[in-house]
């Protein structure tokens, strides 16, 4: 990608390591020799519904045990309903789903936070919610959003089913090192601009395919402002610029969070912990493979066009012109995301017209999301015939935000408050687009049919989907300052 | 694991980018809690239209999947990959594919060889001018031929050699055992555990 700029790589002979590297070498198990890759151990591995029954199937064929049910979690999440959530689910292939996790989970000793349980959540909300999210451990899941977990500088990675399989088997992984890129956001982030669309606009910049075969570090004044929920929204979408992993290295933010968490260290060994994470962070000098330099005085909210998360654009410019594009691939990328997405060259973003808001996913259903989101649309109408839906990442979250009057605030618009999950992100459950319906959406892939066949997508931050309920088009928060002032 | 050395079979050009794994397989069909029967889902939403290339005659039962650039990326769903082989495809070509996707193949028996996008393109125009041509993929020599062409492609050595042998990851690790054991025994007593479970000390 042009928009990267190669490094030299002399960390291996200076010694200096980034934090990336820190991480692997800990986890070390047997160094790869003549090709094959490292051993490398896992501390932390976290299942759910979806991506787990073939794995299990697989054990039990090979009549091996799961070695570590003490480092092994499970919840509910991607199949689950939004309502109702005390009768039975109605789709009998999503029953079947669930209830082969719980038999699953009840054979081999595996922890399970089922539908009902209040740490039950979106996986990647109830880890570091738990405090088993920790700086500097290594996690997997066979779920592509694990990234969401080098928020704590740990080294967080989406695998699938065969390694989910691999990791209850062995408590390692067979993995060949990675490259670095450092993604370094200079200055301070305006009003109204947030983490969402610092990941965006980097995703934008490097293109989908831009991170691949790397652990992008995340660094600079703009990330260490953020609060562990920005951090978590950053590193969640790595994948979408096709990362192996995101991370941001452990500071005292981080100690505030996990500090007093269920599975947090205590007492001695809380500062034995902190002592080990404080050695984390890249060494001065340490040179990585790439990297890439963003402003944040210079950016805006961000929304996307298309039907890939690279495909965005300051929500004040227009949607692209397939023409303007050099690269023929790309331009027929955009030729055809146009198409599908149902949208004119030239037309200003914030003239879309949308007819639902979604409020949720591993992205951005955190209490932060849901506060900064209430505090917009509060007091306000919602547009006429305007959808709004809002899923609380976890259990935990939706009491969190009860106990805050978030939910009124959210039913008094009009929206609709519901039980935790992955939802609409990805519509397995009933929460689905109609065809041709268009959203604004606070998750994380508008690619083509994500959010349920024919549904168009635009990946949006909880400030923008918030505006967007109010105003009914594309808007950010600056909208509605110059709607009052009129 | 089967073991893979060539694979000759029909090629199927797919003139498309980022062919992100919810468009391999869209999240509706990911609810079996089996490895097969995957095979009516692969490509579901495309499929419906009648003139999408897997749905012309010509290339009925094609073993090789030419794709253009960031082929799988997205979704870790292992699904796809199980979509691919339940389909029929042997091999899948691409100038770049998603790192989680191409791992996910390597296990699978799913050979996905990285080509030039130059190649791709003479690839997609040979098999339009003929359409359901034969090509062969030869894992030894790393290398595709159709008539008097010949293309490279490029795959790790470590995934090759699985292919190659047909080996299966979690009994190559297992030999390693007694490491795992031994490092096991130096890990920090504060590290993370699941069991048994703790509820909070303060509120958060």
């Amino acid at each position: 990608m042009t928009n990267v700029i190669p490094t030299s790589q002399v960390s291996s002979s200076t010694g200096l390591r980034t934090l990336a590297e820190k991480v692997w070498d800990k986890h070390l198990v047997t160094k790869g020799e003549d090709g094959t890759p490292d051993l490398i151990y896992i501390d932390l591995h976290l299942l759910h519904e979806v991506t787990s029954p073939q794995a299990f199937d697989g054990l039990r064929l090979a009549n091996r045990k799961l070695r570590r049910p003490d480092l092994t979690i499970a919840t509910e999440d991607h199949n689950t309903p939004t309502l109702a959530i005390d009768k039975p689910i109605a789709d009998l292939t999503s029953r079947t789903q669930i209830e082969t996790l719980r038999r699953n989970c009840a054979e081999y000793g595996v922890r399970l936070h089922s539908l009902g349980d209040i740490e039950q959540g979106i996986v990647h909300v109830v880890g570091p919610q738990l405090g088993l999210t920790q700086p500097g451990i290594t996690v997997v899941c066979g779920d592509s959003h694990t990234s969401t977990h080098g928020a704590f500088g740990a080294m967080a990675l989406g695998i699938g089913t065969s390694e989910v399989e691999h990791v209850m088997a062995t408590q390692t992984l067979p993995l060949n090192p990675f490259k670095t890129m450092a993604i370094t956001v200079n200055g301070t982030l305006r009003t109204g601009v947030t983490a969402k669309d610092i990941i965006l606009a980097v995703i934008a910049k490097i293109g989908t395919g831009g991170g691949a075969g790397y652990v992008l570090e995340y660094r600079g004044e703009a990330i260490r402002a953020l609060s562990m929920e920005g951090r978590m929204t950053i590193c969640n979408m790595s994948i979408e610029a096709g990362a192996r992993a995101g991370m941001v290295a452990p500071d005292q933010t981080t100690y505030d969070y996990l500090e007093g968490r269920a599975h947090a260290p205590r007492g001695a060994d809380w500062d034995a912990a902190v002592a080990y994470w404080q050695t984390l962070a890249t060494d001065d000098g340490a040179s990585f493979d790439a990297e890439v330099i963003i402003d944040a005085n210079e950016l805006e909210p961000f929304v996307t066009w298309g039907t890939n998360p690279g495909q965005g654009v300051s929500l004040s410019g227009s949607v692209p012109n397939p023409a303007d594009i050099v690269d023929a691939n790309e331009r027929s990328a955009a030729e055809r995301a146009l198409e599908y997405m149902d949208l004119t060259a030239g037309t200003p973003m914030k003239e879309i017209r949308v007819d639902t808001v979604f409020l949720g996913s591993c992205t951005n259903s955190r209490i932060e999301d849901l506060r900064a989101a209430a505090e917009i649309i509060k007091g306000k109408t919602k547009a006429e015939g305007l959808r709004m839906m809002v899923v609380p990442g976890s259990a935990r979250v939706r009491i969190e935000a009860e106990a805050e009057g978030l939910d009124q605030i959210f039913l008094d618009f009009g929206a609709e408050w519901r039980f935790a999950g992955c939802s609409m992100c990805l519509g397995m459950n009933p929460d689905q687009l109609e065809p041709g319906e268009r959203c604004a959406s606070t998750s994380n892939r508008n690619f083509e049919g994500r959010q349920g066949k024919g549904g168009r997508t635009h990946l949006v931050s909880p400030l923008v989907a918030a505006a967007t309920a109010i105003r009914g088009t594309l808007s950010g928060p600056w909208d509605l300052v110059q709607d009052g002032d009129q | 694991m089967q073991k893979f050395t060539t694979v000759t079979g029909i090629a199927v050009p797919l003139r498309r980018s980022n062919v992100d794994t919810d468009q391999i397989i869209p999240a509706v069909h990911l609810k079996r809690v089996t490895r097969t029967g995957f095979e009516d889902a692969l490509f579901a939403a495309w499929r419906q239209d009648p003139d999408f290339v897997i749905n012309k005659k010509e290339y009925q039962g094609g073993r090789v999947l030419i794709a253009g650039a960031d082929f799988g990326i997205g979704s870790s769903r292992e699904h796809a990959v199980w979509a691919l082989r339940d389909y029929g495809f042997d091999v899948v070509l691409s100038p770049r594919f998603g790192d989680i996707f191409r791992g996910n193949s390597g296990k699978q028996g799913l050979l996905a060889g990285q080509i030039s996008e130059a190649d791709a393109e003479t690839l997609w125009n040979l098999v339009e001018a003929a359409p359901g041509i034969e090509l062969t993929v030869d894992l030894v020599g790393k290398t595709v031929r159709v008539g008097d062409l010949t293309v490279n492609f490029e795959i790790d050595d470590y995934t090759r050699w699985r292919l190659l042998e047909g080996l299966d990851d979690i009994g190559l690790t297992l030999r390693d055992e007694a490491r795992i054991s031994e490092f096991e025994a130096t890990r920090e007593s504060w590290l993370p555990q699941t069991l048994p479970a703790r509820s909070p000390e303060s509120t958060h």
